[in-house]
């Protein structure tokens, strides 16, 4: 894609807001062990999160410690609440989160 | 946007503006499909619009069949229409519908006449049809004369990230410049649906809106619900792209509407808009064929749709436009993708030149660019039942 601004920094994951307690892997083939880079959108900001799962494109990262029964919160608001603990660096998905809707 | 340019579409006899010139065989109902497509099969270059029902509907059901069969003959990439049905009376109803527009109609009933007499004296009709459009020529036209219509589907994360809010920028830009734009999935915005509700133009269309999503959630979701809709909410596809909940679902889905667009009606399905240009919301399923055959059946002539996990939709005559802002989507299934705004993700590419990006595609596509889709032979029709037949 043509740009002409100085390409910034590929980054690994993405936040939408930064009270979000989740981010967006947007790299494919992650590993657990890697640190990995993020850009929180609604700031500019760069933030680092250790990977403790192999995590695939798409899928969210604890940016905390997250406790069962905690809400999941992300572009600012709940997206659903924890049904198991999850650490900083974990994958957060219907293994370990769920919808407050139905 | 990064520069002008001049659209040039079919004016039809009621001023509307279409971006494709079709004479299209249009069946009542499910009986009628065959006849239908015989004639589509003799008359090159006419398209037929199969579809499955027709038959015993009552009440706003049946209302829903007629406004969507009627609406979407009245749309302006339709140049001229014949509609096959099993009796005359309903069919006359579809006809004097669609004749409200000024273009050429002709219905033909197959009760008393057998589908091969109704085929032949049909196929006539439908050949002077097409001979008559294919001489129609574009003239220039503005984005006011733009209706446009927004769906996603096979949603993942990267769509609200990227895909999403690309078309978000393109409502931010092309409404101010006048243009219709329209957007739906009362199930799918569930969890964003207060969120939804503030981005009415005044409090009562906000409440217009509410009263339209709880009345779906109470009448169908309530008494009908099992754990995660049974995976139909989200998706199976939107659970391998990352999605967990039926709020992050929605939450990304509100970023096509923009920032800063307000909705100014709320439609029922395949309702027409009456108040002037601006964003509208319908009430629609979230299943991409039935959203955006009721969105043409409004009249919306182009639709754009944002893709994660790369749903494959068209439609017979409102082309679609398919983005989105995954790599891997990109490189497995690039057939699919009209535009990719992958570049978002890696920070190649900003929201506004993504916008800008998309705004350029929809208009060449308005000018005669053909989408993948339609490339590709997609025609879901796609019609949306209410309840049960009698």
């Amino acid at each position: 894609m043509t740009n002409n601004k100085a390409p910034e920094f590929p980054p690994d994951f993405l936040v939408h807001d930064d009270v979000d307690s989740v981010g967006v892997i947007v790299v494919e083939k992650l590993t657990a062990g890697q640190t990995l880079t993020g850009w929180v959108i609604d700031t500019d900001e760069t933030i680092t999160v250790d990977a403790i799962d192999d995590i695939p494109l798409g899928h969210k990262i604890a940016l905390t410690d997250l406790t069962d029964g905690d809400k999941v919160i992300k572009y600012g608001f709940p997206i659903g609440r924890t049904v198991a603990s999850i650490s900083k660096g974990g994958h957060v998905h219907v293994h370990n989160t769920k919808t407050e809707k139905w | 946007m990064t520069e002008s340019k001049q659209i040039f579409g079919y004016r039809r006899e009621n001023g509307r503006v279409g971006i494709r010139n079709h004479v299209i065989i249009l069946p009542l109902d499910d009986l009628s499909n065959a006849a239908s497509e015989a004639v589509a099969n003799n008359i090159k270059g006419t398209l037929a619009l199969p579809h499955h029902y027709g038959r015993l509907q009552f009440g706003e059901d049946l209302e829903l069949h007629f406004r969507t069969l009627i609406g979407t003959g009245s749309n302006p990439n339709v140049a001229a229409c014949v509609v096959i049905g099993i009796e005359p009376g309903w069919t006359k109803r579809v006809v004097d519908g669609i004749a409200r527009t000024g273009k050429p109609v002709t219905g033909f009933s197959i009760e008393q006449q057998g589908d091969i007499a109704t085929i032949a004296a049909a196929s006539r009709t439908a050949k002077e049809y097409l001979h008559w459009a294919s001489e129609i020529r574009r003239d220039p036209c503005g984005i006011e004369d733009l209706w446009i219509s927004h769906k996603c589907g096979e949603s993942d994360t990267t769509s609200g990230i990227g895909a999403n809010p690309t078309v978000g920028n393109l409502i931010d830009k092309l409404d101010p410049l006048g243009a219709t734009n329209c957007f739906g999935e009362t199930s799918e915005l569930t969890g964003a649906e207060l969120l939804c509700k503030d981005r009415a133009a005044t409090p009562e269309i906000g409440e217009k809106f509410y009263a339209t999503w709880k009345a779906y959630m109470d009448e169908v979701i309530e008494p009908h619900k099992t754990n995660d809709l049974s995976e139909s909410q989200p998706t199976k596809g939107n659970i391998e792209g990352g999605l967990t909940t039926i709020e992050e679902k929605a939450l990304g889905n509100l970023q096509k509407i923009g920032k800063h667009t307000s909705y100014i009606d709320v439609l029922k399905p395949a309702e027409e808009p009456k108040s002037g240009p601006g964003l509208y919301f319908m009430d629609t399923s979230s299943a991409a064929a039935e959203c955006v055959t009721l969105q043409a059946a409004a009249g919306f002539v182009v639709h754009v749709f944002p893709t994660g996990q790369g749903n494959i939709i068209g439609h017979p005559i409102e082309p679609v436009i398919k983005l989105t802002a995954n790599p891997r989507t990109v490189r497995t299934m690039g057939e699919h993708v009209d535009l990719d705004v992958s570049g978002i993700l890696r920070r190649e590419l900003t929201m506004d030149e993504a916008g800008d990006l998309l705004i350029d595609m929809t208009i060449r596509t308005c000018n005669g660019r053909l989408t993948a889709a339609e490339a590709l032979g997609h025609r879901e029709f796609v019609m949306t039942k209410l309840y049960r037949s009698a």
